[in-house]
């Protein structure tokens, strides 16, 4: 049922913008004879906060950079407020970047950090002064702004950066693996700080990350990036829960998702001496005869103790590694000849040798074609 | 100094042995020559080395010696031109070169070349190309600009920039280098938020590049000075001195000296004088760097 | 945001012009400065190639109207230094002498002591290297002398070894530095590991980090071998006449006062010690970037 009305607003959200705020019409990119990004379309909705994830090469930076005007399209169209920038510079499109490694000028004082593009552009001294008081007031970063980038931490580094980009009084915000140069503690405070600047702001924001739990706890929609194409482009929970293909479900999700050969015919699934009836599965398109499928578990979404009662199936494993984590504790078994993980409670008491007894649910299922990797 | 475990002693001790000649250079050629020449600057050292003691004698002499006076004009005015022309066309090729422009490599190797070659082959190359009756001046002259005069190995006022075209020649290359490797360290995504901030080139340079790249500057200012005071081949090969001795460097002076006038209390009197110029270049720029690293 | 004055059916690439203002300048800039480096080489050649009447009647620039290797023949056997008159085919021979055990014994020791301050560091290693690295910057003016006396004294002044020890000393500052630096930058872990196995000084040295450190054996190779086959101060002042370096025969065949001024001849004899460096560097191209980049940027 959520899912449903996921989508439902996926869709709205879609249809009632207006105008996008973002606009990639089939855009190509190539260097010599390598395709980086291949007949590309994405609207992002004004307000919007969509996050590029994807592993290294995967070509989400080289999208962001598209975006901002650094790198030139082979073929394809960028529109920004509905204005074609295909051939814009990145200082007219009306754009605000923050870089991974902040990209501070080391030799200028914050507030000439923040204002140095502004003075450049001749906007009057007391307006350059009146943005960086209000940026710095948003981000907290008043007491820095006599001092140099060498004598701030990271943190801070990474807010005069975001700074920089907003006393640009920009529509658009595109950040390009941000917090990635932070330690993990500072970063999901950062986290939390960018999503309440999004908050107070309302602009919209194109944030590039490889980091699954900044993509699924800051975004409104998430694209999740492979080859230089979008492989499911979603809500954090469309994404997590009906993950479109093998690759995002692989992707998404930590520890990941447990895969089993099986064979569906009808609504009949076998899989690993399992016998399980789906008609209740959501499937997108009917499925017709027998068809060779991979089934995907999440560790997380199996059911043990009581509430097996309602389960479709159950099966006994054998905790072979058992791995607690405080909050929940991993159990490493076998199923079919693989690698097989279920997460429990962390109060959950087992230990290596025990037997486990799992069930599943229906609903919690994910069904891939096993030839077209897409999900039925 | 952590690895020193009171086992490892007999370990260390082959290390030890390993660098002795690396101690002998340090201690008996690098410190104990110098001391040996500044000490016997202060006697009457003729054509051998003596130990009579005459103060600072062959100081005097030195300073009311014609050709150390000219020799140092030389060297303030070559030194000052070398350094302003290797830092600024070092700067501006690397700066070129760094627009990713085709051929890079090729340039690269085109500029870069002179530098392979020595002094010697500098000097005498360029003593043929401004050859007054056969070089550059009679290839303008032919064109048909008779009174073209640029003359510089025989004109006792200029010859100096005469030896200077022939040092930047040699010499530029390699600063293009030092300078390149710097811009190449410089953080593409500086560049990219400079774009963004909607700052033209120029300015990305003269505002934001070059001054991040101070510390490049300053180590290829001591690398061209200690070149500038160590200039001696070149002049031998280009000019020998002349004309008459109106393109003598200090260097020179002291080898003519020491090998030529059986003179070695003058040539160690001068070549003390050039340990102290090294000294006022190098003992700030060691305090800079020392001073950097103690704050970083 | 600023106006933004480009089509509304802007599709793919900007289009470029490439008469712009700026290409236009860049490249008539660099067609300058590359005649300025390059024109003089090729004088070179073609002076070469000529005969003393075209030179005479021609210009510098013009290419040879008749091409001869006269020039180049008398250079290398026949050409007279003094009373000598063996061309430069001598000095060839004394400087590749001078060449192969300077070279082999300055990175030899050089590569044994940056070792020894990078990975074994004992009390005062720091001290000498610091030392060393100054020294560099001494003019040899100031130790030249005491030298002469040392190398007197252990009765190698005036002979192919006493000069080989010369060239080992003044390597010693940037090769040291050139070996230390990059033994430092190689992982920690890996000496430990050696030491931990059982592998003493030199068989770290020998078995783990010579055969890993190739490209920076090059790199030395590469700066020892243009370094030495340049020199002309320490030839001339520490060798005989019967044993000077090419630089220093080259030197005085064509500086020669008496006779008339061959032109051809010089410049044949120029370009013949030239081409050892010259064709290091072309072959090595990067490498030879690289040797001087990494003794500069890190000194």
């Amino acid at each position: 049922m959520k899912h449903e009305t996921a989508l439902h607003n996926l869709d709205q959200t879609a249809m009632t913008a207006s105008q996008p705020s973002v606009s990639i019409k089939e855009l190509d990119l190539s260097f010599g004879a390598v395709d980086v990004l291949k007949g590309l379309n994405l609207d992002i909705a004004a307000g919007e906060f969509l996050v590029l994830l994807g592993s290294s090469g995967c070509g989400k930076s080289t999208l962001l950079s598209c975006i901002a005007g650094l790198l030139d399209l082979t073929d394809g169209q960028i529109f920004i407020n509905g204005q074609n920038v295909t051939w814009a510079e990145p200082s007219e499109r009306g754009i605000g970047m923050v870089f991974q490694s902040y990209a501070l000028y080391p030799q200028m004082t914050v507030e000439g950090n923040l204002g140095f593009g502004l003075r450049n552009a001749g906007v009057p001294k007391a307006e350059v002064k009146e943005r960086i008081a209000r940026a710095a007031k948003i981000l907290q970063i008043e007491p820095l702004l006599k001092r140099r980038p060498a004598a701030l931490s990271g943190g801070q580094r990474q807010r005069v950066a975001i700074g920089r980009a907003l006393v640009r009084d920009v529509d658009v915000f595109l950040f390009d693996e941000p917090l990635s140069n932070l330690d993990a503690k500072l970063r999901a405070d950062l986290r939390v700080e960018i999503k309440l600047l999004h908050q107070q702001l309302g602009n919209t924001m194109i944030y590039v990350t490889h980091d699954q739990v900044e993509a699924m706890t800051l975004a409104d929609r998430i694209a999740i990036m492979k080859d230089g194409k979008i492989m499911q482009l979603g809500t954090p929970d469309a994404v997590y829960n009906q993950p479109a293909n093998r690759y995002v479900a692989e992707f998404i999700g930590a520890p990941a998702m447990n895969f089993v050969d099986g064979k569906l015919s009808g609504t009949k699934l076998s899989f690993a001496d399992l016998s399980v009836d789906v008609a209740d599965y959501p499937f997108q398109s009917a499925p017709g005869g027998d068809l060779n499928v991979t089934v995907g578990l999440r560790p997380e979404h199996l059911i043990v103790g009581t509430d097996q009662l309602q389960s479709a199936a159950t099966f006994e494993l054998t905790a072979e590694i058992v791995e607690p984590m405080g909050a929940d504790t991993l159990v490493w078994s076998t199923l079919d000849g693989r690698r097989f993980r279920v997460r429990l409670d962390g109060q959950t008491k087992i230990s290596a040798g025990d037997t486990l007894s799992v069930g599943i649910a229906v609903e919690t299922l994910n069904i891939f074609n096993a030839a077209t990797e897409q999900r039925l | 100094m952590q690895t020193q475990r009171p086992n490892a002693l007999f370990r260390n001790l082959t290390a030890k042995i390993a660098a002795l000649p690396m101690i002998a250079t340090a201690l008996f050629v690098f410190v104990g020559c110098t001391l040996w020449t500044v000490y016997y600057s202060f006697t009457k050292s003729r054509m051998l080395p003596s130990d009579k003691w005459v103060g600072l004698q062959q100081y005097e002499r030195l300073w009311n010696t014609p050709k150390w006076q000219i020799a140092v004009e030389n060297l303030l005015i070559f030194g000052f031109c070398m350094m302003i022309l290797s830092l600024v066309i070092g700067f501006v090729l690397a700066a070129l070169l760094d627009q990713k422009i085709r051929f890079e490599n090729t340039i690269r190797t085109i500029i870069l070349y002179p530098f392979a070659l020595s002094f010697i082959v500098t000097g005498l190359i360029w003593q043929w190309v401004l050859n007054p009756d056969f070089g550059i001046q009679q290839v303008v002259r032919d064109l048909g600009w008779q009174s073209f005069e640029f003359n510089p190995l025989f004109n006792p006022d200029i010859v100096i920039y005469g030896v200077l075209i022939a040092a930047v020649w040699q010499g530029s290359g390699f600063i293009m280098v030092v300078m390149l490797a710097g811009l190449r360290g410089i953080d593409e995504e500086i560049w990219k938020a400079a774009r963004v901030d909607g700052i033209p080139r120029w300015r990305t340079y003269v505002f934001i590049i070059i001054p991040m790249m101070r510390p490049v500057f300053v180590t290829a200012l001591v690398l061209i000075a200690s070149g500038i005071i160590k200039v001696y081949d070149l002049v031998k090969a280009q000019t020998n001195g002349g004309p008459g001795i109106s393109s003598e460097v200090p260097a020179k002076y002291v080898i003519d000296m020491m090998f030529g006038n059986q003179n070695l209390g003058q040539g160690f009197a001068a070549s003390t004088m050039m340990l102290l110029s090294v000294a006022v270049i190098l003992i700030p720029w060691a305090y800079l760097e020392f001073g950097r690293k103690k704050h970083g | 945001m600023a106006d933004i004055s480009y089509p509304t059916d802007a599709r793919g690439a900007k289009p470029r012009r490439v008469m712009t203002k700026g290409n236009v300048i860049l490249w008539s800039t660099l067609a300058v400065i590359l005649a300025y480096y390059a024109l003089p080489l090729y004088v070179m050649v073609v002076t070469s190639l000529k005969g003393m009447p075209e030179i005479r009647m021609g210009n510098i620039f013009s290419p040879p109207m008749e091409i001869t290797f006269d020039a180049w023949h008398k250079a290398a056997f026949t050409a007279c230094t003094g009373l000598n008159c063996e061309g430069l085919s001598r000095g060839f021979w004394n400087s590749v002498e001078i060449l192969v055990p300077s070279t082999i014994l300055s990175i030899a020791m050089a590569s044994i002591s940056g070792y020894a301050i990078a990975n074994w560091r004992f009390k005062g290693s720091e001290v000498f290297f610091t030392i060393l690295i100054f020294g560099a910057f001494i003019p040899y003016q100031v130790m030249i002398y005491p030298l002469v006396i040392l190398l007197r004294e252990i009765g190698l002044f005036g002979s192919l070894w006493g000069l080989v020890l010369v060239h080992t000393v003044f390597g010693m500052p940037i090769l040291t530095l050139l070996f230390r630096n990059y033994f430092t930058s190689l992982p920690e872990e890996l000496f430990k590991a050696a030491r931990v196995d059982g592998a003493g000084f030199w068989g770290i040295f020998f078995r783990v980090l010579v055969p890993m450190s190739l490209p920076i054996f090059m790199v030395a190779l590469i700066l020892q071998m243009t370094g030495i086959w340049n020199d002309f101060l320490f030839g001339v002042i520490y060798t005989r006449p019967d044993q000077y370096p090419m630089t220093v025969q080259l030197n005085n065949i064509v500086n020669a006062v008496q006779g008339v001024k061959e032109y051809n001849v010089n410049m044949a004899a120029t370009l013949l010690t030239g081409i050892v460096p010259l064709t290091i560097y072309f072959v090595s191209g990067k490498l030879f970037v690289r040797g001087i980049a990494a003794g500069a940027v890190k000194g």
